[in-house]
């Protein structure tokens, strides 16, 4: 609204403004306005029953639970690798900045069955884990590893750019000033950085409460074990009931935009007081 | 510029081909998952067929994919002109949504099933755990794989399978039946949303000691494993009867309904009923089932969804599998 008041140094505001909306309403709004009217077919007490039942409640925890691991999970991973691909120079350092995108490109389903394959007790990876009484394919570990893989380009295409331009004399200065190195990364690394990385998070958390295609073949879908919220969906679809699988998806919505939101009040927060070093 | 005229063209394009397909002569087939094979060798011969009736070439449009979410996805509005899906469930929720005229299972014979399949057990070489009847599942120590009957159309047969053997074992006692029943998916270890993610577990990541499987998914996975499994047949199973059908309101739009209703009756013919024994489905003409004789047991036997024990499909599902119905009830937290 400003543009109005000051003239605006890129004219246009009235066409790109226009265009904006529309696009925001043809593929955001509307689609999620039709399922809050989908949902609303149920009447309240029928979506009241449908989302408090027992084991829809265990498909959000083990939903959120998981979604939040692997979000964690790659805000370290995600924080190192990118920390390791602006630092460092060493051979093959194109070739893993070009891996990293891998996991989008890939077909989740594919990603599922691979890991899978790896993960299960009879597998690679998996069988290195399981005389000790671990089990990764088929359990809540299995669902995290999964979300993890297809999330991890989040924090790392986040934050590599911040890193890139992060003046070194500041880290310079520090250390002239005797600083420590932990002390110079907690100081004035991290809080540079931080903005990026719950951006990061957020957007993999995101992602990572919707993933479906590849967890379905990890998971093992035992109810109120490993039963995400995103198959309850698919599967009171398959029953034709549209109602109660948009009453459980409405809920995973509005749970996901208040905890986006909140991520983004902390993260504008975090980059005003990043902005005044 | 460039750029956006070569989208421009790319998309008239676009629009004229697809256009033009609809002027040719080409029928769409929206099937369901392990039928891929049998339907690739199939439309091969239908399109001889076609050619030497009509002197027309015809192209098939082949989609293949969870039963329930192809049915839904015609619903939508995916143009197929006939449907051949895993439940005449299905089948029934096309009809409700008004694209299929009531009476569709009788147009064609049997049931309007070309071919029928079973349930039976994949068990591994040797088969360790002696698993030789529905009873042996629901013992303590035993692995079991299948999918979910909520999310894959087959792992409704199984459960439907195994209800139907223990009724006549406890004499349609319910409670005992019920029992009988959640201790056998309490032995499951991993329930995978469709047939072909099951298989891949049992098969693949060699998880638990037996696979609830389509006979025709467990012919397969022995034909492609070199001698790691072998099939167990129950006392009873049940009749799973795949219907086909003709999609009246996207035939008569196109007018394929000619086309579509040979394509649909050339499913009963020798050719066809061999081919589909040759894929593992039991043809239903039962003259050519005995050229099987090797392959399937003919003598094992059958419960039919439309026995007064399930009383048909609709009733079936609203009974088992709709939300809250028994098979939520097993599951439901002890």
């Amino acid at each position: 609204m400003r543009a109005r008041g000051k003239k605006a140094i890129i004219p246009g505001f009235g066409c790109s403004m226009g265009l904006t909306v529309a696009f925001v309403s043809l593929l955001i709004l509307i689609p999620m306005a039709s399922i809050v009217l989908e949902a609303t077919r149920l009447g309240l007490s029928g979506f009241v029953r449908t989302v408090t039942d027992a084991r829809v409640l265990a498909g959000y925890r083990v939903s959120f639970t998981c979604a939040f691991a692997a979000a964690l999970l790659n805000c370290f991973f995600g924080l190192l690798l990118a920390w390791v691909l602006v630092r460092y120079r060493f051979p093959g350092r194109r070739l893993m900045d070009g891996l990293i995108e891998l996991p989008f490109a890939l077909p989740t389903a594919v990603a599922g069955i691979a890991l899978t394959a790896l993960y299960s007790d009879k597998g690679w990876i998996g069988s290195l884990f399981a005389p000790a009484g671990i089990k990764i394919a088929y359990a809540q570990a299995g669902i995290i590893i999964a979300l993890t893989f297809v999330t991890i380009p989040f924090v790392v295409r986040t934050v590599q750019p911040v890193l890139e331009q992060l003046d070194k004399s500041y880290e310079e200065a520090g250390r002239i000033l005797g600083a420590s190195k932990t002390r110079i990364f907690f100081r004035i690394v991290f809080p540079e950085i931080t903005p990026a990385l719950l951006t990061g998070f957020g957007l993999a958390f995101a992602r990572a409460l919707g993933e479906y295609g590849s967890v379905v073949f990890i998971a093992g879908n035992m109810p109120f074990k490993t039963e995400i919220a995103p198959l309850l969906i698919m599967s009171k679809l398959e029953g034709f009931s549209y109602g109660e699988a948009t009453a459980v998806a409405l809920v995973m919505l509005a749970a996901s935009f208040v905890i986006m939101f909140c991520i983004n009040r902390v993260q504008a927060h975090a980059s005003g007081f990043a902005g005044e070093l | 510029m460039n750029k956006i005229r070569g989208l421009f063209i790319m998309l008239t394009a676009f629009a004229l081909s697809s256009g033009f397909a609809f002027a040719a002569d080409e029928i769409t087939n929206v099937s369901y998952d392990p039928t891929r094979e049998f339907y690739e060798q199939y439309n091969a011969a239908f399109k001889k067929h076609w050619k030497g009736k009509t002197g027309k070439d015809i192209g098939i449009v082949q989609s293949h994919g969870g039963s329930g979410r192809q049915a839904r996805a015609v619903i939508e509005g995916n143009q197929a002109d006939v449907v051949t899906l895993a439940l005449a469930y299905d089948i029934s929720a096309i009809e409700k949504a008004g694209l299929i005229k009531p009476g569709w299972q009788s147009e064609f014979p049997k049931n309007s099933a070309p071919y029928t399949s079973t349930i039976v057990f994949l068990v591994r070489k040797g088969n360790p755990k002696s698993l030789k009847d529905w009873g042996d599942l629901a013992k303590e120590g035993v692995g079991i794989i299948t999918p979910n009957p909520k999310t894959s159309g087959g792992a409704r047969w199984n459960y439907l399978a195994a209800w139907a053997w223990a009724d006549k074992r406890y004499n349609g006692d319910e409670k005992k039946i019920r029992e009988f029943v959640a201790k056998l998916f309490g032995n499951v270890l991993v329930l995978d949303t469709g047939a072909r993610g099951s298989t891949n577990t049992f098969v693949r990541n060699k998880q638990g000691d037996v696979l609830l499987a389509w006979e025709n998914e467990a012919h397969l996975a022995i034909a492609e494993s070199r001698g790691e499994f072998e099939i167990a047949t129950p006392s009873l199973s049940i009749l799973a009867e795949p219907p086909v059908a003709i999609i009246d309101a996207v035939v008569d739009k196109r007018g394929s309904r000619e086309v579509a209703t040979e394509y649909l009756n050339y499913l009963y013919s020798d050719e066809a009923q061999r081919l589909a024994g040759k894929n593992y489905y039991r043809p239903s003409n039962a003259g050519i089932a005995k050229e099987f004789a090797s392959v399937f047991d003919l003598s094992l036997k059958l419960v039919n969804i439309d026995d007064p024990l399930f009383g048909g499909w609709e009733k079936a599902q609203r009974l088992h599998f709709i939300d809250g119905g028994v098979f939520d009830q097993l599951y439901a937290k002890k």
